[in-house]
């Protein structure tokens, strides 16, 4: 079982000052699962994300991402990590095929292989049209999605997708989706973070964030027979309203497996 | 190697495509110094005046040709009566008209006096001041030359002599300091903007989080603006040579070590700028009062440092730009090497040094 968890975190904390935004918080992710970290603003998911990440130090506890440890190993989480940040960043003052290029190239791409993949994404999400027009001309929902291809460019074994469908219509949002869904098909783990309830049903697995701790961590399915919800939407707000009266903390900082 | 050269490629792409930018890099310098060249200047040049010559006599017309052949003037018309002066100044082109009277060398020579008289354009104070002590000295060297052999009893000879810029060129004086500003401009703020632009954006992020380790997304970025700047010295260089005809006195090479020094010292300004800065507008901000301005005003090179307040003197020791502009005139009109200028070199060294070690810790500060 250890051998499958992609992400393994124990007692993870992060203190500025006197404030602790990420409080001993323990999980595991699996090979190839859908992993959706919840939390309101302010709960503390995204400083914890960032030490998954390897841009951030933690103040203490363990983690190790993609078989390598947080504290010794940054360089070699980071080749074998994706990341999609919030902003789509991608430069809008270079066409898509200069973004690919870019990208390919810091990851330390071939020539070749960077060619390929920029036929193949082009190809995958239709681009052709506009291939050689600059990012910035484009609608959100298609910055998004190169965004999305481009940080799989160097077919990382687990993408960080920080609430990567933000600003984007509930259309476009589904299309993302099914993105998501194929690539964790192939075996890449995906950790995603959103405030988008109905997107929780489309985790496999859910955890919730309340200050700094991870309050619930279940399959939506297990987490709305558990609160006694009929979507997540119910199950976010009895945990984000009494974080500390719906259950003991010892269940709710572990998986069952 | 190769990610590097993929980073400088797309640094380039960055500059090319923002007109703003791209002009700001290679028009300002040669705007600048054009316009300090040729328009901020107190110096004359080629003056259009007018001669209204009552006599026409042998002397008058030595006179003439001694001012005509001054670069400092150009007849324009003679004109014949005064009444015609009022004319000639309104049609704009004239700065100056000369009135010989009646009879000048006979005048002259049998009663020792001839009178001439000046009348120039004062609606612009400075130059009106400027050609008419053009003129008198013209006349007293006249002057001295017919009385060479008539021996004063009292005779005192005041010998001026101008150094370092004999011609006094104002244009010498300029390009010292436009050259400091542009590498400010270039290395400084530009540098500054680009990499908050980054943050803005959220590129940053994901460069921090892509293999490149952070000083390497650091260098990529300065790299294309130490190579701008390089060009944009080049380019002031030539021109005060080529268009100038500004001497270069001292060592060339000197010169070229010298400027690469200051380039680093704005730059790791704009790299400490560009920490405490999350977007381009803070960034430009911060770089304009706290860099653009103290250069212009506080580095001696527009208003001199040694008629300021004592307090002002005193805060001109902290601007970079300040030493060198000394190193810049040093090498450019004095042609002295590192044992005249080895102390402001060391204080720039200094300073650089500092401004690197304190972007490294903000730097760090925000990673961890």
């Amino acid at each position: 079982m250890e051998s499958q968890n992609v992400i393994q975190v124990q007692s993870l904390t992060k203190k500025f000052g006197d404030f602790t935004a990420v409080d001993a918080i323990s999980f595991e992710v699996k090979k190839g699962e859908i992993f959706g970290f919840l939390g309101a603003n302010g709960a503390g998911k995204t400083t914890a994300m960032k030490m998954l990440i390897g841009i951030s130090m933690p103040t203490s506890g363990e983690a190790i991402v993609a078989g390598f440890d947080v504290y010794k190993n940054r360089d070699n989480i980071k080749r074998n990590i994706g990341y999609m940040s919030q902003k789509f960043a991608l430069y809008d003052d270079l066409t898509v095929k200069e973004n690919i290029t870019f990208f390919g190239g810091i990851y330390g791409l071939k020539k070749n292989q960077i060619k390929e993949k920029t036929t193949q994404l082009i190809n995958d999400l239709a681009l052709q049209e506009v291939a050689n027009k600059l990012v910035g001309s484009l609608p959100l929902g298609w910055k998004q999605k190169i965004a999305f291809s481009v940080a799989l460019l160097h077919n990382p074994k687990i993408v960080f997708l920080d609430e990567p469908t933000g600003g984007v219509d509930p259309i476009t949002r589904r299309q993302f989706w099914e993105m998501i869904y194929q690539t964790a098909n192939t075996g890449t783990t995906i950790f995603v973070t959103t405030h988008y309830m109905d997107e929780a049903e489309y985790c496999n697995r859910v955890s919730i964030m309340v200050n700094g701790k991870i309050e619930a961590l279940d399959t939506p399915k297990k987490l709305k027979e558990k609160y006694n919800a009929t979507n997540m939407n119910d199950v976010f707000l009895k945990l984000a309203r009494s974080p500390s009266l719906t259950l003991p903390k010892g269940n709710g900082t572990h998986t069952e497996n | 190697m190769k990610r590097f050269i993929g980073f400088i490629k797309k640094e380039f792409y960055h500059i090319i495509r923002d007109k703003r930018s791209l002009f700001i890099l290679l028009g300002m310098p040669i705007v600048q110094i054009i316009l300090f060249g040729f328009a901020i200047t107190n110096e004359i040049n080629n003056v259009d005046i007018a001669i209204l010559d009552h006599s026409k006599d042998v002397t008058t017309q030595e006179i003439i040709n001694k001012i005509a052949s001054s670069k400092y003037f150009s007849i324009k018309e003679y004109i014949a009566n005064e009444t015609e002066i009022e004319r000639s100044f309104k049609k704009g082109k004239i700065k100056a008209v000369l009135i010989f009277e009646k009879d000048f060398s006979k005048k002259l020579t049998k009663e020792n006096n001839a009178s001439i008289q000046i009348i120039t354009d004062a609606s612009d104070p400075n130059t009106a001041n400027t050609i008419s002590n053009y003129i008198n000295s013209i006349l007293r060297n006249y002057q001295q030359q017919i009385n060479k052999n008539i021996h004063l009893a009292y005779q005192i000879n005041p010998n001026t002599k101008m150094i370092f810029n004999p011609e006094l060129k104002s244009v010498f004086m300029f390009v010292p300091g436009v050259m400091t500003i542009i590498l400010m401009l270039v290395s400084a703020m530009m540098t500054s903007i680009s990499i908050s632009r980054e943050k803005e954006f959220g590129t940053m992020e994901v460069l921090l989080v892509s293999p490149l380790k952070p000083f390497q997304v650091i260098i990529g970025k300065v790299v294309p603006y130490i190579l701008l700047s390089i060009f944009n010295a080049t380019v002031i260089v030539l021109l005060s040579i080529l268009v100038f005809e500004m001497p270069i006195e001292g060592s060339l090479l000197f010169l070229v070590a010298e400027n690469i020094l200051f380039i680093i010292t704005s730059l790791s300004l704009g790299i400490l700028i560009s920490t405490v800065s999350e977007n381009q507008q803070k960034a430009m901000m911060i770089s304009l009062v706290t860099l653009m301005l103290p250069t212009i005003i506080l580095s001696g090179f527009i208003f001199p440092i040694s008629s300021m307040p004592w307090i002002l003197q005193a805060i001109t020791n902290i601007i970079p730009a300040k030493w060198f502009v000394i190193i810049l005139k040093g090498i450019m009109l004095k042609g002295v090497g590192i044992s005249y200028l080895w102390k402001e070199t060391l204080i720039l060294i200094g300073m650089t040094l500092f401004f690197i070690m304190l972007s490294i810790k903000k730097y760090k500060i925000r990673l961890e």
